[in-house]
């Protein structure tokens, strides 16, 4: 089945770039910030995006997008208003992956088939489940069933034989988390990753995106020596947060993102 | 795939979990990538540990000379007479060191992080009996101890917090979400993921990722084994029902679990019903939430329709939990343990009848398994035998009481 993830990925190969993706959570820093945020981040440069689902107990989280879980709970969003925002996005943007990121429980609650079923029809392409590792992964086989990938987590923890089987799993792409932590920690041994990545890339016909402590241009390009794409987060949502409106979160993450973006390019035209 | 499960008749509950942490389809390890390597270190640890002779006569050792077992069961003649119905006993984990059943937990684990060469010691904390147990042992061995504990717990159970740094352990407070054991548990192992390689967390109740609830389960589970042969040498028969408080579900489990074969035994768990389950004011997981996904494992828990774990409540710090371990989730499933509610106000009450009928002061926690012993007790015949778990004391709990009867100390 073709799904957006694949085509974009092939593309970035195609034309020697490495993909960015940037992070937000859905509903911050404020509900009718996100669509315009979404399109916003697709003019700055972005290659697919990963909306975090609020939750109550995002537990593989740093404070920033803990804070901002907080801040959209507060204002009520739920999973309902994500596919929503993710609908309304794609009648304006036919081509840009969407990866929706979060925990169990609300899909639990929603029910998997049911999810499975309203996300491909809002447009939505993958899904990261970050509470639900390969042992468990039967629980999320209506989301694979319904034609959406499950992107993985890969850690520096991870063992050999452990991510052989990642890597055989993988689909959409292989997210390495690049340091054993939570998100938005400030450390990143960038020698390390290249290790790791390279491992990786033996062993995976997937695409890998490395993500956790990737704050700047400086870093994002340190990453792409090695990797296909870079994830940023709580950079991008430290940066957002407090917005007044929806046009100066736009604004900001426009600010944010372009230089890093700009960076990334000048990399793969030297 | 997960083992096959049989009719409530021919289970062998004995015999679970699985080899992926399974009660049925409860429990699992639902946790980050970066947790599956330390989760499967520990596993492997304790699988090899629960056959070693020499480490389970340590632990038998620890906890005979200094947790003080067995913990005798006590017959509570004058508030059976008072009651007026089943004779009433109570299995004393009130009477061991540091006040309550955790320390059976804390040992076992505390030996296990030696033996996994780990001197960084983590733990979550509600009530602070658990945070009190682990910076017992961390200081008996000698291990540095940090205690997660929600600012909100750290309010309402200063003296626990103190004893916590009597004992040279750090105590973090506990900021975000709801500020309680949650939020506690979150932080822990947020602290986990980053310190994998040399920090061993020791949960306090029988909930989180595999091996935890089996873990947790094993190391209490001498509650269960020393009760069943106390009541054959003391009473020739085992009793007619059992009962605990279920927050985590730790103390419970660790009395249930020698007797779950037992068919004719019934087994009934006490919830934190709070202000009434009707109010939404409550921490009854079992008997008022639906199956879901937290803190590392499928269980039932308290959510709203967004799947968002919602803020409960409970005057027993220990009992406000919105989880509950999936053994406990299993055991309802199959009909094995029924689980129901006690409010704040029948826990009080029970509290106060069994401190004048009996002179012992038990903590809240362990006054909702009271309350629901003498609702048992009261329907049954005078020479039936209700068997209730008092897992801890309540001395901790004398200024919560105080400031909720407008007492000032």
């Amino acid at each position: 089945m073709t799904n957006r993830i694949d085509q974009r990925f092939a593309q970035l190969k195609a034309a020697g770039r490495t993909g960015l993706i940037p992070f937000i959570t859905a509903g911050d820093p404020r509900p009718d910030a996100t669509v315009p945020l979404l399109h916003a981040l697709v003019a700055a440069g972005a290659d697919l995006i990963e909306i975090g689902v609020p939750f109550s107990d995002p537990m593989a989280d740093g404070p920033v997008i803990q804070h901002a879980n907080e801040r959209a709970l507060k204002r009520g969003v739920g999973l309902g208003q994500v596919l929503g925002w993710a609908r309304e996005f794609r009648r304006d943007d036919a081509c840009t992956p969407l990866v929706l990121m979060g925990y169990l429980n609300p899909i639990e609650i929603y029910g998997y088939a049911r999810f499975a079923a309203d996300a491909v029809a809002a447009g939505v392409d993958g899904v990261l489940l970050v509470d639900c590792p390969l042992e468990e992964d039967d629980t999320a086989q209506a989301i694979r069933a319904a034609g959406l990938r499950q992107i993985h987590l890969a850690a520096p923890t991870t063992a050999p034989q452990r991510l052989d089987q990642l890597c055989r799993r993988a689909e959409g792409f292989l997210y390495y988390v690049s340091f054993a932590g939570i998100t938005g920690a400030l450390r990143l041994s960038t020698a390390d990753i290249a290790q790791r990545v390279a491992a990786i890339r033996a062993a995976s016909r997937a695409p890998i995106a490395v993500g956790f402590g990737v704050r700047d241009a400086g870093s994002a390009v340190a990453i792409a020596g090695y990797a296909d794409a870079v994830v940023i987060g709580s950079a991008l949502v430290e940066r957002i947060a407090g917005s007044a409106d929806a046009a100066e979160a736009c604004a900001r993450a426009r600010a944010f993102l372009a230089p890093i973006r700009d960076a990334l390019n000048a990399r793969a035209a030297a | 795939m997960a083992a096959r499960l049989d009719s409530p008749v021919t289970i062998d509950y004995h015999a679970w979990p699985d080899a992926r942490g399974r009660f049925g389809t409860y429990g699992g390890s639902y946790v980050a990538e970066t947790l599956m390597a330390p989760l499967a270190e520990l596993t492997a640890a304790y699988l090899a540990a629960r056959e070693d002779a020499a480490f389970q006569a340590e632990f038998e050792r620890d906890l005979k000379h200094y947790v003080g077992r067995p913990s005798p069961i006590y017959h509570a003649e004058r508030l059976s007479h008072d009651v007026g119905g089943a004779q009433i006993l109570l299995k004393r984990e009130d009477l061991n060191h540091t006040g309550a059943h955790k320390i059976n937990n804390t040992v076992g684990q505390a030996l296990m992080a030696r033996r996994m060469g780990k001197r960084r010691i983590i733990a979550e904390t509600g009530a602070g009996q658990h945070g009190v147990a682990t910076a017992t042992v961390c200081a008996r061995m000698g291990m540095e101890c940090v205690v997660y504990m929600g600012e909100t717990d750290i309010a309402r159970q200063s003296i626990n917090v103190f004893r916590m740094k009597l004992l040279g352990a750090t105590v973090v407070p506990v900021t975000s979400g709801s500020k309680t054991l949650k939020d506690a548990l979150n932080e822990a192992l947020r602290d986990w993921v980053t310190h994998v390689h040399d920090t061993y967390y020791i949960i306090g109740t029988v909930a989180g990722p595999h091996p935890y609830p089996m873990m947790v389960r094993d190391f209490n589970a001498v509650v269960g084994r020393e009760a069943r042969a106390q009541m054959l040498a003391e009473y020739g028969r085992l009793p007619d029902v059992l009962t605990a408080c279920v927050g985590g579900g730790s103390n419970a489990i660790g009395l249930f679990h020698a007797f779950l074969n037992d068919r004719a035994v019934r087994i009934v768990g006490a919830e934190a019903a709070g202000e009434g389950i009707a109010t939404g004011h409550h921490a009854a997981s079992l008997a008022a939430g639906r199956p879901g996904v937290l803190h590392g494992n499928r269980t039932y828990v308290i959510c709203d329709d967004d799947g968002q774990i919602t803020e409960t409540h409970s005057i027993s710090a220990g009992l406000d939990y919105p989880g509950v371990g999936p053994e406990h989730a299993f055991l309802k499933d199959t009909g094995r343990a029924e689980y129901v509610g006690v409010t704040d106000d029948e826990a009080m009450a029970a509290f106060h009848r069994l401190a004048r009928s009996e002179g012992i002061l038990a903590a809240l926690e362990s006054a909702h398994a009271v309350a629901q012993a003498i609702k048992l007790a009261s329907d049954l015949p005078r020479d039936a035998l209700v068997l209730c778990n008092l897992s801890g004391r309540g001395d901790k709990d004398v200024q919560t009481i105080a400031a909720r009867e407008g007492i000032t100390l």
